[in-house]
């Protein structure tokens, strides 16, 4: 956490350089930059990203008028969310609101954003209100590739939920697993990446094969994986071999554990070579950039935005930056930690950018933590630079826990993920 | 090593074309590849696959070094009688795995 603090003290002093170069010194003429003062930025997505945006750029620049734009009045982050799932923790402690965005002086325009016209640096909303910007700052987060599975959709969401965006995903998911009988099964299918946040299904396997374990001991959870290969893989697969024995099943794409199809109405999940019907089905899709950013055209045929990496301006449409999970920022994870970062790099680059100066190329850190069970953390953090058009992990900052280590080092991880989420949402709500 | 994945329905209709999927867990290496200390990783990989219905072959392939990891086909036969479907893989080193299904034709 201390480095997170240190990390944007020193941003905020590059956008303070920044704001010195909007304010030149008394008796200067200033006839080319008087008009930065009034710039108008609209930022799109109140997540970890577009919200600690609007904040940073305030901070940065008094002077901005600065709009956030996200139809929730109460956002759902999904941190320890998994924590929430598993009974763990209460949901309510995973929901923030915009009021101290607010005090700082972003407006708050609560509507979805219907439209953007790039030409004319124009959004509608979804009352119809119209809002001119400068620069447009995109945080729109995931969507889902419902098409990829047969038999997955909104409609089937219900049933059986992702979870993985969203507060009423993640409460339905929570009662489902509440709800269970003894000896039922928890089925949950891991997508291919890119994805959201790569450990999280392992961790919401992990937390929900710990509460099985104290409340439903004929339980088991069987995670279907798309993928042979996961992040900090040895770490989780240790500590399922020492916690969860005979409670937590892993099926890897090589024992088959792609999912082809699903049936909502039968709760059924079907692999290349099996078919389950579990009592909970949570079934994670594909993900792609969110909806707005294809509106905005600043997403590719991958589904994702490519951008600059030193300003996060999007390499297809001018003006308009692109943040957070829906950016393709090379080696950095889709974490609410990585959207947190850029968002304050993205800030000061607008800030400097409007005051018609060039931004320095940044260091961005990311951070992530995971629960195995409530007292049992690991993490993995490093640094990123722009190398070419994508960022890559600074040599040598890759710090990951061992995979062999004493209680005590995850027992302080675990406390190290809880002080995270509250500085993190701290800053970015609080 | 993990036993062979077979699917195959457990009931087909005579005269039906049906779909057969197996996947074998194989490190496919490919003999192209060297260590850090310019050793060369020599080949290990699956060179031939078979597939038998009620001893007549249906299906062969031979593997090269281009076929990934873990090998996973599809093919399609015809359902004449009941029986069993009979499965071989074999590769370098001696592998060898084997594996068989029943169907049952109605």
């Amino acid at each position: 956490m201390k480095k997170d603090r240190a990390t944007r003290r020193d941003i905020l002093k590059t956008a303070m350089a920044a704001s010195a170069a909007i304010f030149p010194l008394p008796g200067f003429p200033l006839p080319a930059l008087a008009q930065a003062a009034k710039a108008r930025v609209v930022v799109i997505g109140g997540g970890f990203g577009g919200a600690a945006c609007a904040r940073a750029l305030k901070r940065a620049d008094g002077k901005l008028v600065v709009t956030l734009v996200e139809p929730n009045r109460v956002y759902t982050a999904c941190p320890m969310s998994n924590a929430a799932i598993a009974g763990l923790r209460d949901l309510t402690l995973q929901e923030f609101g915009y009021g101290r965005i607010a005090v700082d002086g972003v407006e708050m325009a609560y509507a979805a954003a219907e439209a953007i016209d790039a030409a004319a640096r124009a959004v509608t909303l979804s009352g119809g209100q119209r809002l001119e910007y400068d620069r447009l700052v995109l945080a729109p987060g995931i969507d889902f590739r419902w098409e990829a599975l047969p038999g997955y959709s909104r409609e089937a969401a219900a049933v059986m939920p992702h979870a993985w965006t969203g507060g009423d995903q993640i409460a339905l998911l929570t009662r489902q697993i509440a709800a269970m009988d003894d000896g039922g099964v928890v089925v949950i299918s891991v997508p291919v990446t890119p994805s959201r946040c790569p450990p999280a299904p392992y961790e919401r396997a992990s937390l929900i094969a710990h509460m099985l374990k104290v409340r439903k001991p004929r339980s088991k959870v069987i995670v279907l994986d798309a993928k042979d290969a996961f992040t900090m893989q040895r770490q989780f697969q240790g500590a399922w071999k020492q916690l969860y024995p005979g409670i937590l099943e892993y099926v890897s794409l090589s024992d088959g554990g792609l999912v082809t199809a699903v049936e909502a109405a039968t709760r059924t999940v079907t692999t290349d070579f099996d078919k389950y019907t579990p009592a909970v089905a949570n079934i994670i899709p594909q993900q792609k950039a969110g909806r707005i950013a294809e509106i905005a055209g600043v997403a590719d045929r991958t589904g994702w935005c490519p951008v600059d990496p030193v300003t996060f301006e999007s390499r297809l449409q001018p003006n308009i930056h692109v943040i957070g999970d829906a950016a393709i920022a090379g080696a950095m994870p889709r974490s609410a930690s990585a959207a947190s970062s850029q968002a304050k790099i993205c800030a000061a680059a607008v800030a400097t950018l409007l005051a018609g100066n060039t931004p320095p190329a940044p260091t961005l850190t990311s951070t992530c933590f995971s629960l195995i069970a409530p007292d049992y953390a690991i993490s993995q953090a490093g640094r990123y630079q722009p190398v070419g058009d994508l960022y890559t992990e600074v040599e040598g900052s890759a710090a990951i826990s061992p995979a062999d280590a004493p209680q005590g080092l995850r027992a302080r991880e675990a406390r190290d993920t809880d002080a995270w989420f509250t500085a993190t949402t701290a800053e970015v709500f609080g | 090593m993990a036993r062979p994945l077979i699917n195959v329905p457990a009931k087909v209709k005579r005269g039906q074309v049906f779909e057969i999927k197996t996947l074998i867990s194989h490190i496919m290496e490919t003999g192209f590849r060297y260590t850090t200390t310019g050793q060369r990783i020599p080949r290990d990989i699956i060179t031939f696959f078979s597939c038998s219905y009620n001893g007549e072959e249906i299906f062969s392939a031979d593997f090269y070094p281009a076929v990934s990891a873990n090998p996973f086909l599809t093919f399609y036969t015809v359902a004449t009688e009941s029986g069993t479907l009979e499965f071989k893989w074999i590769g370098d080193n001696g592998f060898s795995e084997t594996a068989s299904v029943p169907v049952t034709v109605e």
